[in-house]
């Protein structure tokens, strides 16, 4: 289990540049695989365009309680990139004339960010409807000023996705660290007392499942009935849906890969089950990443690896949607991640 | 590159060029392989432990190298992966034993 963040570590994966370089070399320079432009060109489908904006995913920072093996954040207790109230008041102007419906925060832990809550409450009085929190769940219980998150979420019916790599301990807490297993049913259960994921609820509680090492996510609605069956017995843990979503070739993940000697057989796994089906519905299509200094990406991933918009704006702060939607979508090799099989976005599967 | 060992982990990549040479039966099999992998009267999950279990049976390193990753794509426990193995070992030493009575047989007739 890593303690530290990469870029902590001074780990030369923490460099933007040099994972872009090794997506670039390889097997891909050599023409062994072809780069995911060239796939694309094959189905007519580049340059990718962006369609209906309707989600705004804003990163409110780095900052985690945990430091996930796979993490493509590279997110961790150490990491003090956290989006300023300043940053939160930019977005605000652009949330009360955007035509996104939905509100998707992601981090790190957007939870830690100390303007978290005053934040939900402007943009719910900006008229925003449709929240959704990334949620690590152990955050609920990793200190007592967080315990009443089920019941601040639940006043502004908050759609809670949660990570959970597996319905076992020992998966769960290989991939995310000791005990994040009994902390995250722990908190599951609390998030089921005030009507989370309870069978026809509104408060809608759904998991999301990220496979633990080299392997792309199994059939979404199996792994499902499986989730559902074991928690519902074990733990008496009601959720909604689950979804599956591939890991990406990026930061820890992609470390991880080159370290454990997987990069090839993976990134052949990716272009083996390119689906070009899922190319059409991917998240870039719908979605402006927004990071926690307020620049503009395609999508989270993206931001990661510093590619920012292909556009004349690349900030929050002079943000117009109509140049914005008007852009050539930046692709590398990671796309590979979201058009494998099924596809995969924020959401899940896409084809 | 020179490579003296016969199984190459790398080749597996490559399974799928037999069709090149034999383009109908090379088809035909797939379209069957895919087929038979599908969600059925036992679901994917269910036929990703029997290929696991006869994987080992039959000693092919290719099959365990994809039904290992095909398992664990499927959500697979490593007790259950190992139990499967075992349910083919089982088989295969019953396999030789039950020939134990042959012999048995054969002693009793042979002798007086």
């Amino acid at each position: 289990m890593l303690a530290k963040s990469l870029k902590t570590q001074n780990k030369e994966l923490a460099n933007a540049k040099k994972q872009l370089e090794i997506l670039s070399n390889g097997i891909f320079s050599n023409k062994e695989l072809p780069t995911f432009a060239r796939k694309i060109m094959e189905t007519g489908q580049f340059p990718l365009r962006p369609k209906k904006l309707e989600v705004l995913q804003i990163n409110l920072g780095y900052m985690c309680n945990q430091v996930c093996a796979h993490c493509h954040v590279d997110a961790g207790p150490d990491r003090k990139e956290i989006m300023s109230q300043e940053t939160m008041k930019q977005c605000l102007e652009v949330i009360k004339k955007t035509n996104a419906s939905t509100l998707d925060f992601t981090g790190g832990a957007p939870e830690m960010n100390p303007n978290f809550k005053w934040f939900v409450d402007e943009a719910s009085k900006a008229g925003i409807k449709d929240f959704i929190v990334r949620s690590n769940l152990t955050i609920i219980r990793a200190n007592k000023k967080y315990y009443d998150l089920p019941e601040f979420y639940k006043s502004h019916n908050v759609h809670i996705m949660s990570s959970m790599p597996h319905w076992t301990r020992g998966k769960t807490d290989k991939q995310r660290g000791d005990g994040v297993f009994d902390k995250s049913i722990k908190a599951l259960q609390e998030l089921n007392k005030v009507g989370y994921g309870m069978p026809d609820s509104d408060l809608k509680l759904d998991l999301v499942y990220n496979p633990s090492g080299a392997f792309l996510p199994g059939d979404q609605d199996s792994m499902e009935r499986n989730f559902k069956k074991s928690l519902l017995e074990d733990f008496g843990i009601h959720f909604h849906k689950l979804f599956t979503i591939t890991n990406l070739p990026v930061s820890r993940f992609l470390d991880y890969l080159i370290a454990s000697d997987n990069y090839e057989d993976y990134m052949y796994s990716l272009v083996d089950a390119y689906n070009p089906l899922a190319v059409e519905n991917v998240m870039c299509t719908n979605t402006i990443s927004v990071s926690w200094d307020g620049w503009l990406y395609d999508c989270d991933f993206n931001q990661m690896l510093k590619l920012k918009v292909a556009s004349k704006i690349t900030h929050i702060s002079e943000y117009n949607e109509e140049l914005i939607n008007n852009r050539n979508i930046i692709i590398s090799q990671h796309c590979y991640g979201c058009t494998a099989g099924a596809g995969s976005s924020c959401q899940g599967t896409v084809a | 590159m020179a490579n003296n060992s016969y199984y190459d982990p790398k080749d597996l990549r490559k399974f799928g060029n037999i069709t090149e040479w034999s383009e109908e039966l090379g088809t035909k099999f797939f379209d069957y392989y895919g087929k038979v992998f599908e969600e059925g009267a036992l679901t994917a999950r269910e036929k990703s432990l029997i290929a696991l279990a006869v994987s080992h049976v039959v000693k092919c390193p290719y099959c365990i190298d994809a039904y290992t990753k095909d398992g664990l794509k499927h959500g697979l426990t490593k007790e259950e992966m190992m139990e499967s193995v075992h349910v083919g070992a089982a088989i295969e030493s019953g396999a030789t034993l039950v020939h134990g009575v042959q012999m048995m047989n054969k002693y009793d007739k042979l002798s007086m």
